[in-house]
């Protein structure tokens, strides 16, 4: 009975759950509530997920409206990958912020957060899910607000700036993925993303519809941060809460990035648009740009949440690298990447915060010495260095290895020598780490730190697991991304 | 799955584990047993591929056997429970999980049935040896590992890059012979021989093995080196290039030993000479010069390991390690000499040693072949061997002047492991029958004809009283050598100096001009994207909408037009 209403569940539990948190106050049961309602969309995600394995795309008519008229959800391989991925890392943060939120957000604010974090979850989910331009507009928003909110939450004062920063671009760029939305509607008459792409093709070269792909790209790629668009990033990372900047790294920019994938493969996919347009060439320049000039800034970076935040903008870079192929393989290569950087980025972000929870602010002086008072943690961002690196058996190997591929595909040896050449930039900065935890003798004040807790490093380490485990194992992430890859590029074409 | 439990490689890997936070008599019990369990498995490895599993698009087979993996998996396993009996009393924790970690990633390359298992094998060899010189725990040990590492990324990155196009060409990742016929097989044979210290990078392996700790070395001198003859045996079998670089190393590593003074250095140098004779054996190609190769990887492990055993109890109960500082030890450390010499006379392939039933090997594959500049070559070589490794080390350090010195004989569980490794040498030499047995190729060979004694023993006593009359150029003085490490070490900053000195003749305005330039680049590159650089530093508001405009204005100018 409950099945065929599940894509409208998903997003629904954590919409009602955030109000429901709001009138009892108590921080105890929005954490509670929190953790049920995600473990919920954990659940709902992966049975979506079983039941489109086989190709099958479940449609779901809002209030028994048809589409195109009435708002459609609409769930297929691309975005039950998606699902997946955004409720799991949810349902591991949620977990780990019991410890950690409370330990950097007032007591009388902390039903606040989980109000907050709820609705994230509930945006997130409902732009992955959602059929509507209009209604991922919405959830676009929805998400955006609260996100702003936990950001503001964080301890350090500068978290008002990011916060207030990221509000004014993330409006900026909301404004102009609406104002695409708009012209989209204009020239179509629908805002049913199916519907759109069939009636697309028959006014595509018309100049209303090339200045919305502009609107939306912009748009868009304000929100998943692609270089130069990133400058609201690492601050909001570097002073967001712990939990907040985990969740942020592993999920909201991965969204970002399956709306840039359904509006370019899905929407605009019957259209002519990219082979006459240089897009992938610009998205392949400014990728580039992202790989090396962030990983370059994130080495001389004192602060290292900062540190593995212009990391986080430089493995975006490989992410729309892997679209810009414009192949089953690049695409392959960027889905999983999106994937397996949502596990490697949400695990380094836990344990910093372990670490953050017991010196502070976590700078490359106060942290000197650190493997031998926190091994556990220390030994999984060293992990979690090597996944970004793109060491065998952890799962950076694994997208590293199909983007090369891709580039090896499309005849750029040139671009295949570039991936491999960035990634020594990596090793820098990871570097800089394993010098610090290890070799460097502990200061009096880090040799009297304690461990994490175990309710913060169990569920780091599930992730740090995780990032492994994948990369042995790829049958479920290889598998899902193919999949997704040559869905989208079927789409329409 | 449950094949891979039993994979010898990784229970030593998990011993390795296992090992970290255990002390006392329960860290020497696992330490001892996890080898010994290896062994018994990797001699129990059947042919073919015993366990597969799926990985991207790709089969892997981390657990496949033939005879010539076995043979490299057991002298492996045997060096490693030697190596732990010698290392029981290594005070510094790491060690022996590093040592162990680093012969499980060695047998996991020995038995990989594809090219990607062996290469995170290979890796995982890369960074356990890295560990094992760390934990020397001293400051030029630390220095030396980074070098050391940065070399064999730099290998690694080679291997990757090679084996992807590999794929991309043929897309098999079988690890099969392969030719060097295209690009992607030239990068895969330039991974596989820097870790053999093939040159021009040789100069890692005498830079960073004198280092390690007084065990740690003894590790170091068995895994990497020999698991690159491995993978060269089974990938580039009769490929030419290799006869020259494996002629190469022998003679690069017999010069500097005879120039060395440190004697840890001295040996560190003959194993790049011993695995030139290897390498070339590998180059000639024949199943006798195969065989040869790949039981003369199995006895070297053995004499270098008793070698550098009794050069580390040296170096424990003196803390010396120059042979200008040491002499006359024979008086109070009557094992620990004896011991040395049965590994000297091994190394020069004195009859009646392991040394000699495999070495010959390669000598008679290249008068097989009626090569004979190759087999003139190893000759020489074979004698120069005997000058620095077989008389210079047992000499100056046993020998020679009284140095005042008197230490007595090293602990009991290193004395155990001397003798083993004596036994092991002697026992090979007197009956190879059973290594011979375990060689890939059927074995029509006899050490023990009247030529070959005679040659070998004509080739060794004037080799002898050459050494003896020139003694007096060879007292080593307190010397440091120069090897291609110092170009990367030294040359580069004294180059750096000379050239602007030179630009100094053309003005002093010159050579300002160029250290100008050179900070300014450096200094571009800090204020660009150091901490209060203009791509790190937090933008005012308005500037970033600024570039949101322009990256807009920049896509609808490239619609329209």
């Amino acid at each position: 009975m409950i099945a065929p209403h599940l894509p409208v569940l998903q997003v629904v539990l954590p919409l009602l759950a955030a109000p429901l948190m709001v009138v009892v106050r108590r921080g105890g049961f929005a954490w509670l509530l929190a953790t049920a309602a995600s473990v919920a969309a954990l659940g709902i995600a992966l049975a979506l997920f079983a039941r489109v394995a086989d190709g099958a795309v479940l449609s779901y008519a809002m209030g028994s409206w048809p589409p195109p008229w009435g708002i459609e959800y609409r769930v297929d391989r691309v975005n039950a990958f998606l699902l997946v991925l955004v409720s799991s890392i949810a349902t591991v943060v949620v977990i780990y912020s019991r410890t950690s939120v409370a330990a950097e957000v007032p007591r009388e604010q902390l039903y606040l957060f989980y109000t907050m974090y709820a609705l994230c979850l509930a945006g997130l989910l409902g732009i992955t899910v959602t059929g509507d331009a209009f209604n991922l507009f919405v959830f676009l928003e929805i998400s955006s607000l609260s996100t702003y909110v936990l950001i503001a939450l964080g301890r350090d004062r500068r978290a008002l700036v990011a916060s207030y920063q990221y509000l004014i671009m993330g409006t900026i760029g909301a404004t102009f993925f609406v104002i695409g939305v708009g012209l989209l509607y204009l020239m179509t008459g629908t805002l049913n993303l199916a519907d759109m792409a069939q009636r697309l093709p028959q006014v595509a070269e018309s100049r209303p519809v090339l200045a919305a792909l502009a609107f939306i790209t912009v748009g868009v790629c304000l929100k998943l941060a692609l270089f130069p668009l990133h400058l609201w990033l690492p601050n909001a990372y570097a002073y967001a809460p712990s939990a907040v900047t985990a969740l942020l790294a592993a999920t909201a920019t991965k969204v970002s990035v399956y709306v840039l994938l359904r509006f370019y493969f899905f929407v605009f996919g019957g259209t002519t648009v990219f082979i006459a347009l240089p897009m992938a060439e610009i998205l392949l320049l400014l990728s580039l740009a992202a790989m090396f000039i962030a990983s370059t800034v994130a080495i001389f970076q004192d602060n290292l949440k900062r540190m593995f935040a212009y990391s986080s903008v430089a493995q975006i870079g490989y992410i729309t690298l892997g679209v810009s192929f414009d192949s089953v393989t690049g695409l392959t290569g960027g889905v999983v990447h999106l994937f397996n950087h949502a596990l490697t980025k949400g695990a380094l972000f836990l344990l910093l915060g372990g670490v953050a929870l017991r010196v502070g602010v976590v700078r490359f002086d106060n942290i000197g010495g650190i493997g031998r008072m926190m091994p556990v943690t220390a030994f999984g961002i060293v992990l979690g260095g090597l996944s970004l690196i793109g060491v065998p058996a952890t799962v950076g190997f694994v997208s590293k290895w199909y983007l090369v591929l891709a580039a090896l595909e499309s005849g750029a040896w040139w671009l295949a020598f570039l991936i491999v050449l960035s990634s020594l930039l990596t090793v820098a900065y990871v570097w800089r780490f394993v010098e610090a935890a290890y070799f460097r003798e502990p200061d009096p004040a880090v040799a009297r730190l304690k461990e994490a807790p175990l309710a913060m490093l169990v569920p780091a380490w599930l992730l740090v697991g995780a990032s492994v485990y994948f990369g042995l194992d790829t049958v479920l992430t290889v598998g899902g991304a193919s999949q997704a890859a040559q869905d989208l590029l079927r789409g329409g074409r | 799955m449950t094949s891979l439990a039993l994979h010898p490689g990784l229970i030593l890997i998990a011993g390795a584990i296992l090992l970290l936070p255990l002390r006392g008599v329960a860290r020497s019990a696992v330490a001892l047993a996890v080898p010994v369990a290896a062994l018994y498995l990797a001699w129990h490895v059947p042919d073919g591929a015993v366990t597969s599993m799926r990985f991207l698009e790709f089969e892997l087979t981390p657990l496949a056997g033939d005879k010539l993996s076995r043979l490299f998996a057991v002298i492996f396993a045997i060096m490693a429970f030697g190596g732990a009996l010698f290392a029981l009393n290594q005070k510094h924790p790491l060690e022996l999980a590093a040592a162990a970690f680093y012969a499980g990633a060695a047998i996991g390359v020995t038995f990989a049935g594809d090219l990607i298992t062996l290469f995170v094998f290979w890796e995982l060899m890369a960074i356990g040896s890295t560990l094992v010189i760390w934990s020397a725990g001293t400051r030029p040990a630390y220095r030396a590992s980074l070098r050391y590492m940065m070399i064999h990324l730099l290998g690694g990155v080679l291997l990757m890059a090679g084996i992807a196009g590999h794929v991309a060409d043929t897309g098999s990742i079988a690890f099969q012979r392969l030719a060097t016929d295209s690009v992607a097989h030239w990068l895969i044979l330039a991974g596989f021989l820097l870790n053999a210290g093939a040159p021009p990078l040789s100069a890692w392996l005498p830079d960073a093995y004198p280092e390690a700790s007084w065990s740690g070395t003894v590790f170091l001198s068995a895994f990497t080196t020999k698991a690159a003859v491995y993978v060269l045996l089974r990938g580039f079998p009769g490929t030419e290039i290799l006869v020259y670089a494996g002629l190469f190393m022998v003679f690069y590593g017999i010069v500097y030993a005879l120039l060395e003074n440190d004697m840890r250095r001295i040996l560190a140098y003959s194993i790049v000479n011993q695995v030139g004779f290897m390498v070339t054996g590998v180059g000639l190609g024949t199943e006798m010069a195969l065989n040869g190769a790949a039981s003369h990887a199995f006895t070297h492990i053995i004499y270098k390991a008793l070698l550098l055993m009794s050069a580390g109890s040296v170096l424990l109960m003196t803390g010396k390690r120059k042979c200008t500082d040491l002499g006359g030890l024979f008086q109070s450390m009557p094992l620990t000499a004896w011991c040395g010499i049965i590994g000297a006379l091994s190394i020069s392939s004195f009859p009646l040693t392991s040394g000699f039933v495999s070495k010959s090997m390669i000598s008679q594959a290249a008068s097989d072949l009626y090569l004979l500049t190759v087999w003139l070559l190893l000759a020489a070589a074979s004698a120069g061997v005997f000058l620095h490794a077989g008389i210079k080390f047992p000499w100056f350090v046993f020998f020679q002047k009284d140095s005042g010195l008197r230490p007595p004989d090293p602990p009991l569980n290193m004395r155990a492991a001397m003798l083993l490794f004596s036994a092991l040498s002697i026992g090979l030499g007197i009956y190879p029958d059973p290594l011979y047995a375990m060689l890939p190729y059927p074995v029509d060979y006899v050490p023990y004809t009247g030529v070959h004694v005679v040659t070998q023993l004509q080739l060794l006593l004037f080799s002898g009283l050459g050494f003896f009359l020139l003694l007096d150029f060879l007292r080593r003085t307190l010397t440091i050598t120069l090897d291609m490490d110092w170009f990367y070490r030294a040359f580069g900053r004294w180059l750096v100096r000379r050239v602007l000195h030179g630009m100094s003749v053309l003005g002093s305005e010159g050579e300002r001009r160029l250290w100008r330039a050179a900070s300014a680049a450096w200094r571009g590159l800090e204020r660009h994207h150091g901490p209060e650089g203009v791509l790190a530093r937090t933008w005012p508001t308005g500037s970033m909408a600024l570039w949101v405009v322009v990256l807009l204005l920049a896509y609808l100018l490239l619609y329209y037009v």
